[in-house]
C-alpha cells in the first residue's frame, strides 16, 4: 500500500506541475457556473427547487465532461512512459504492474475528484444564494457527485487501456478520443437510430440492456431515474423509468472494475 | 552464493540470436564488464538478468531466484542506458518515490545525491539537468538500500573523466562490501583498470572472457619496433632487418610477444644504424577489436589492420 501512495503522490506532483490540476478543476467549475447562471429560468414553470434543477442540467454536462476530462488525464500513463523511457527503471523496482497503474489512479482519480467537488459545490453554492429551497436538492447533488466519480473511474479505466494498447502517446490519444465519440456520444445516436427506425416497442428489452451496458447511459438513468422530478428533462425519461435504480448502480460500479482489469492485463502485456 | 549464474542463456528475435548459449557468473565483491559493440546482445543480456524480457532457453538464477521474481527484484539494482525520469519531478522528489518503492526512508534522499556530487541541484526540475546529471540520479537511484546485485549498462556514458573516476572509486566502494557488479561498456581502456574481470561479446555469443592478462595472451598480438635510421643509413638498416617494413622516414618491425627478447638483442646489434627506438605493445583497443572481430561470419583476410582503415578514413 506504502508503495502505491509513494507512486500516487509522485503522480500528483506531476500532474500539479503540468497544470492538469487547474485545467480539471478550472474546466469543471467553468462549466457548472455556466450552467447555474443558465438554470434560473424554468424554475418556476416546474415548481422545484432552484439545486433540483441545476443537478438536471448538471448530469447532461457531467456525461460528456467528466469521460473528457478523465480520458485526458490517463491516456498518457503507460504510453507516456514508454515513450520517455522510465518504465523499464520501474518495472525492476520491487512493485507490480497492478499497483504502478494503482497509484496512478489514486493520483488521477482524487484530482478528478477534487475537480466535481470544486464544480459541483460552485454550482450548489450559486443555487443556495439566490433560492432557499434550493437545500432540498442537495441529496441529489451528492448522489450526482459521487456517482460522477464513478463515471470518471470506468474512463480512467478505458484510459488505461487504450494507453496499454498503443504504447505511444499518440496513438493513447486518438484511441482515448475515439473512445469518448463512441461512449458518450455514438452510442446514444446510434439506439436514437434504431429507435426512430424501428420504434421503440420493436427494441424491446434490447434497449434496457443497451443503456445499461455504457457506463454514461448507466450514469444518466440512475441521477435521472432517482429524482423523479428532472426526469422530464431528458429524452430518455421514459426508459429511465422501467429500468430499476440498482441495475444502473450496478453498472456503474462494474464498469470500472471491469476497465481496471482489462486495463492491469493489458499493461502485463506491455514489453518494456 | 554466486550472485548472479547465467547458464546456456539463448534469446531470439524471430530468426535472430540476440543471445547464443552465453554462459557466466559473477561471486560477491566480484566486479565484471560486459564489452562488446551496438547489438552485441548487452543490453538484451541484461534486460534477461532483470526479468524485463523472458530468455528463449537457458538458465538464469538472480540472487538465488528466478529472474523478475521478488527477491531477485528486491536485491537487485539496475541502471539503463540513457536512463530517464520525469522532467517535472526534482531529483529530490524522484529519489524519494524511489526509496519509497523500496521501504526506505525519504530522507535519505539528500544523502544519496550528495553522495554522486548532485546536493546543489537536488531541489530543481530533472527537466532542467544535463545528461550527466541525470546519469548521476540514476547512479543514486542504483544505490538505493545497499543492493547485492548492481546491473549497469553503460554507466558511464555522458560523464567527464574526474566523475568517471569517481563513479569507479564509488564501485569499488560497493564491491568492498560484497555487492556484485555486472556493467556494460564499449570501452576496454576504461573498464580495464576497474574490473576484476571481462566478458566479451560478439553478436550474442561470448567470444573471450577472463582478466586483461588473459585477454592479452588470448588475443596474441604481435609487439611493434619502430626504429628510426641514423642519416644516411636507412638503405643499410633495411638490410640488416629484411622483415621490416618501412613506413614514412621509420622501419616497423612486428615482434610475436615470445620473441621479443631476440628481436631487442638484434636492435641493440644494430645500434650504428639507429637513432632511436620505440617499442609498442598492442593497445587494449587493438586487442579488444582483435577478439571480438574473431569470430565473426567469415571476412576474408579481415584484420585489425583492415578494419582499421575505414575508420581512419572517415576521420579525414
Amino acid at each position: 500500500m506504502s508503495r502505491i501512495l509513494a507512486l500516487a503522490a509522485a503522480e500528483l506532483r506531476i500532474a500539479a506541475r503540468n497544470r492538469w490540476v487547474v485545467i480539471a478543476v478550472a474546466m469543471m467549475a467553468l462549466f457548472s457556473l455556466a450552467l447555474a447562471a443558465a438554470g434560473s429560468a424554468p424554475t418556476g414553470a416546474l415548481g422545484a427547487d432552484r439545486l433540483s434543477v441545476v443537478v438536471a442540467s448538471l448530469t447532461s454536462l457531467a456525461v460528456y465532461l467528466v469521460p473528457l476530462v478523465a480520458l485526458l488525464m490517463s491516456f498518457d500513463a503507460v504510453a507516456g512512459e514508454v515513450e520517455r523511457g522510465t518504465l523499464p527503471l520501474l518495472l525492476t523496482y520491487p512493485v507490480s504492474r497492478a499497483q504502478v497503474l494503482a497509484g496512478k489512479f489514486v493520483a488521477h482519480l482524487s484530482i478528478l475528484t477534487l475537480a466535481i467537488a470544486v464544480g459541483y459545490g460552485l454550482a450548489a453554492g450559486a443555487a443556495l444564494l439566490v433560492d432557499p429551497l434550493a437545500g432540498r436538492g442537495v441529496p441529489a447533488l451528492f448522489r450526482l457527485g459521487w456517482t460522477s466519480v464513478l463515471l470518471g473511474a470506468s474512463f480512467l479505466g478505458a484510459g488505461y487501456l487504450a494507453s496499454s494498447l498503443a504504447r505511444r502517446p499518440s496513438g493513447a490519444a486518438g484511441m482515448a478520443i475515439g473512445i469518448w465519440l463512441v461512449a458518450v456520444v455514438l452510442y446514444d445516436l446510434a439506439l436514437l437510430g434504431l429507435i426512430v427506425s424501428r420504434g421503440g416497442e420493436a427494441l424491446g428489452a434490447a434497449l434496457p440492456a443497451a443503456l445499461l451496458a455504457n457506463a454514461a447511459d448507466a450514469f444518466r438513468l440512475y441521477n435521472l431515474g432517482a429524482s423523479g422530478a428532472t426526469a422530464a428533462a431528458s429524452g430518455i425519461g421514459g426508459a429511465a423509468a422501467s429500468i430499476p435504480g440498482w441495475q444502473a448502480l450496478t453498472s456503474l460500479v462494474l464498469w470500472p472494475l471491469a476497465m481496471l482489469a482489462l486495463a492491469v492485463t493489458a499493461f502485463r502485456r506491455v514489453t518494456p | 552464493m554466486t550472485s548472479l549464474i547465467l547458464s546456456r542463456l539463448t534469446r531470439r528475435f524471430g530468426a535472430v540470436a540476440a543471445l547464443d548459449e552465453v554462459s557466466l557468473s559473477v561471486g560477491p565483491g566480484e566486479r565484471v564488464a560486459l564489452l562488446g559493440h551496438n547489438g552485441a546482445g548487452k543490453s538484451t543480456l541484461m534486460k534477461i538478468v532483470l526479468g524485463l524480457i523472458p530468455a528463449t532457453s537457458g538458465e538464469v538464477r538472480v540472487l538465488g531466484a528466478a529472474p523478475g521474481s521478488g527477491p531477485a527484484r528486491a536485491g537487485t539494482a539496475y541502471l539503463p542506458e540513457n536512463v530517464a525520469f520525469h522532467p517535472a519531478l526534482t531529483g529530490r522528489e524522484q529519489l524519494r518515490a524511489y526509496l519509497a518503492l523500496r521501504g526506505q526512508p525519504g530522507r535519505q534522499a539528500g544523502e544519496l545525491l550528495a553522495r554522486v556530487g548532485l546536493a546543489d541541484a537536488a531541489d530543481h526540475r530533472i527537466g532542467t539537468y544535463s545528461k550527466g546529471m541525470r546519469q548521476r540520479v540514476g547512479l543514486a537511484q542504483a544505490l538505493i538500500g545497499q543492493p547485492r546485485l548492481l546491473v549497469l549498462d553503460e554507466p558511464t556514458s555522458g560523464l567527464d573523466p574526474v566523475s568517471r573516476r569517481e563513479f569507479y572509486a564509488l564501485l569499488d566502494e560497493l564491491a568492498a562490501t560484497g555487492a556484485s557488479i555486472l556493467l556494460s561498456s564499449h570501452a576496454l581502456t576504461e573498464v580495464e583498470a576497474r574490473t576484476d574481470r571481462m566478458v566479451i561479446l560478439s553478436h550474442g555469443r561470448v567470444v573471450a572472457q577472463g582478466t586483461m592478462a588473459d585477454l592479452r595472451a588470448e588475443a596474441a598480438l604481435p609487439v611493434t619496433f619502430a626504429l628510426l635510421p641514423a642519416p644516411g643509413q636507412a638503405e643499410a638498416l633495411a638490410r640488416a632487418f629484411p622483415d621490416g617494413q618501412a613506413d614514412g622516414g621509420a622501419l616497423r618491425l612486428m615482434v610475436p610477444q615470445s620473441d621479443k627478447l631476440a628481436a631487442l638483442a638484434r636492435v641493440a646489434a644494430a645500434r650504428s644504424l639507429l637513432t632511436d627506438v620505440d617499442i609498442v605493445p598492442p593497445s587494449l583497443e587493438d586487442i579488444y577489436s582483435r577478439i571480438s572481430r574473431r569470430d565473426l561470419p567469415a571476412e576474408p583476410g579481415a584484420s585489425v589492420a583492415d578494419w582499421r582503415a575505414p575508420l581512419s578514413e572517415a576521420a579525414e
